[in-house]
């Protein structure tokens, strides 16, 4: 039985017809095609394919599209504003934290959720923060001295 | 000091920004009006012939638009280096490609592949190297004589011979051996392999790739779809992590088929786990090691036999023996060195190379022998390595002369990094003199 979905995607009003049993992954990429977040694993292991609900990480291949419904969502199609970067991926860019890029745009994500609700995170809380997303490149140091720069505010308006 | 523009000067990554906005196109992230996708029918079991094929009850399903198998390739039905099909009729190992199901989404694909009915008759593998080589053992290739690699001058063994190894052994005054074995490992790029084919507005068939290696691939698509450069786009560049894993064709070669028969545009990725357990893999390898040393400490003879596990086909691990032996000395001037390098097919996941392929495998092996040594001559391991270490001008397994040899510069700083503190008359070497 398909359901109307309407939730608000970077700040725009969507309303859309989905089956119960699509991710949100799904929706974004394949139907509204929002592909910045990346289908890694899609089994809720790598953690490419986060966005943020009302200003909280999740995993859009484990969230069924439907419990987005009235929710606020955040890709990282909607975190540079009006051209401009946003400090984090500014810093991403400056810290040498993005090789391969395919683990960045959620790396990006999540280091916004950190920073948003505690803007002065120790190293330890960036490491904890950040451990669900992998990087196979292996530039975590980069991402987390990227993370620590922003908080420090190191990073010059982009 | 001359004041340089770029060397030296960090400078912003060119593609930097589309990666941290989201904007890079991933062949994922390619999608088409009107896209089909493809899943495949993987084998089963681990080796035995392909009898039928029966689609019948796939192509009831709806959304079904059709099934590939190799009577669809329009050229050669063979990938990859020359060796491993692109659907096979004979199979090597689990999980090798027999046909793919074309629908209008995966979910309905993969329903069609459940019902496909394909009659495979099953024969007995051989997984272990040791039981592959054995006289009688079950073929991986049917039509060879053996499960060894027979293409080398000197039949399944490729040597490389410095000096004369048996004359070091007799001016040995210890002799120093060891086995050694490495497994397998897999890539796990971040991006699972994946393609998008289609035919573009001037009929040229344009194909999406992950490839890390696109000129090679191309002349292999290119007889594989049986068309001309002329009429062919092979689009790459953005690669979500490969390691040595997209150096293969895993996808491009049955998408392209699809969208040559089909007339669509073709979407086919492996999930994630797809690609750990049927994709290329850093391949196993067995070491014999026997050194010969002198009491002061000088390797004066090495002899390595080594057999590297090639998986179900050869595709570039005989070149792999052949670098690989090259770096058995390790970084150590050794007058006598005798290597003997064997490749042996079993029933397993294609081998391949990743991540300073073949350079590194051994190097673990070649080290702990020197320890072993020293141990044995009871040296400190450090001065041991130092004695020995390449110089400029001493002359590599396969006689190249060394030119600029950095070893003990490297371990003096590692030394240093570690906090040990190196003897003097040690620190006092180069790599410039002997």
């Amino acid at each position: 039985m398909k359901q109307i979905l309407s939730f608000t995607l970077n700040g725009e009003q969507v309303d859309l017809v989905v089956k119960p049993t699509e991710t949100l992954l799904d929706v974004l990429r394949e139907r509204l095609n929002f592909t910045g977040m990346k289908r890694g694993c899609d089994d809720g292991d790598c953690g490419t394919c986060t966005v943020l609900i009302n200003g909280e990480p999740v995993r859009s291949c484990l969230t069924l599209a439907l419990t987005a419904a009235g929710k606020d969502v955040v890709t990282i199609e909607g975190v540079a504003k009006d051209g401009k970067l946003h400090p984090i991926q500014k810093a991403f860019m400056d810290n040498g934290a993005v090789q391969c890029g395919f683990c960045t745009p959620a790396m990006v994500l999540v280091a916004k959720a950190l920073l948003d609700k505690n803007p002065h995170p120790t190293r330890h809380d960036v490491v904890y923060y950040m451990s669900g997303n992998l990087c196979r490149c292996g530039c975590y140091d980069e991402i987390v001295d990227a993370v620590l720069a922003v908080a420090n505010g190191k990073v010059k308006e982009a | 000091m001359a004041e340089y523009n770029y060397i030296g000067a960090s400078l912003p990554r060119y593609d930097g920004e589309g990666r941290v906005t989201g904007k890079t196109v991933y062949v994922d992230d390619v999608i088409k009006p009107g896209m089909l996708y493809v899943k495949v029918f993987r084998s089963p079991v681990h080796k035995g012939v392909v009898k039928n094929i029966d689609a019948s009850e796939t192509l009831k399903v709806p959304g079904v638009a059709g099934i590939v198998t190799g009577k669809d390739v329009p050229g050669v039905n063979v990938g990859w280096f020359g060796d491993v099909p692109v659907f096979a009729e004979t199979i090597r190992y689990q999980g090798q490609v027999v046909a793919g199901v074309v629908a209008v989404d995966e979910d309905t694909a993969a329903e069609g592949v459940a019902k496909l009915k394909v009659d495979i008759e099953e024969q007995t593998p051989v997984f272990d190297m040791f039981e592959a080589i054995k006289p009688g053992a079950p073929l991986v290739d049917p039509a060879a004589k053996s499960n060894y690699f027979e293409g080398w001058p000197k039949g399944n063994t490729f040597k490389m011979v410095l000096g004369d190894v048996e004359q070091g052994f007799k001016e040995a005054d210890y002799i120093v051996e060891g086995d050694y074995s490495e497994g397998v490992q897999d890539h796990a790029s971040m991006e699972p392999h994946a393609s998008v084919a289609y035919l573009d507005e001037a009929g040229r068939l344009c194909v999406h790739t992950t490839s890390q290696c696109l000129a090679f691939q191309l002349r292999s698509l290119m007889a594989i779809f049986n068309r001309p450069l002329s009429k062919m786009r092979y689009i790459g560049g953005v690669v979500g992590g490969g390691f040595g894993g997209k150096n293969e064709i895993h996808t491009d070669h049955i998408a392209g088929v699809a969208a040559l028969k089909f007339g669509k545009p073709i979407k086919y990725r492996e999930t994630r786990r797809e690609d750990l357990r049927f994709s290329t893999k850093r391949g196993a390898w067995v070491f014999h090691f026997k050194d010969g040393v002198t009491k002061d400490g000088r390797l004066v003879a090495r002899y390595v036999e080594h057999w590297h596990d090639s998986g179900a086909y050869n595709t570039f691990s005989s070149y792999g023996i052949e670098k690989g032996s090259m770096f058995l000395s390790g970084p150590y001037w050794i007058p006598n060195i005798l290597i003997e390098g064997h490749l042996v097919l079993t029933n397993k996941p294609v081998s391949s190379s990743m991540r300073g392929y073949t350079s590194s495998n051994g190097q673990y092996a070649s080290e702990v022998q020197m320890t072993k040594i020293a141990q044995k001559l009871g040296m400190d391991p450090w001065e041991l390595r130092f004695i020995n270490a390449w110089r400029d001008g001493d002359l590599g397994a396969s006689r190249y002369k060394v030119l600029g040899a950095g070893s003990i510069e490297a371990m003096k700083k590692t030394a240093e990094l570690a906090g040990i503190k190196l003897p003097e008359h040690l620190m006092q070497l180069s790599s410039r003199r002997r």
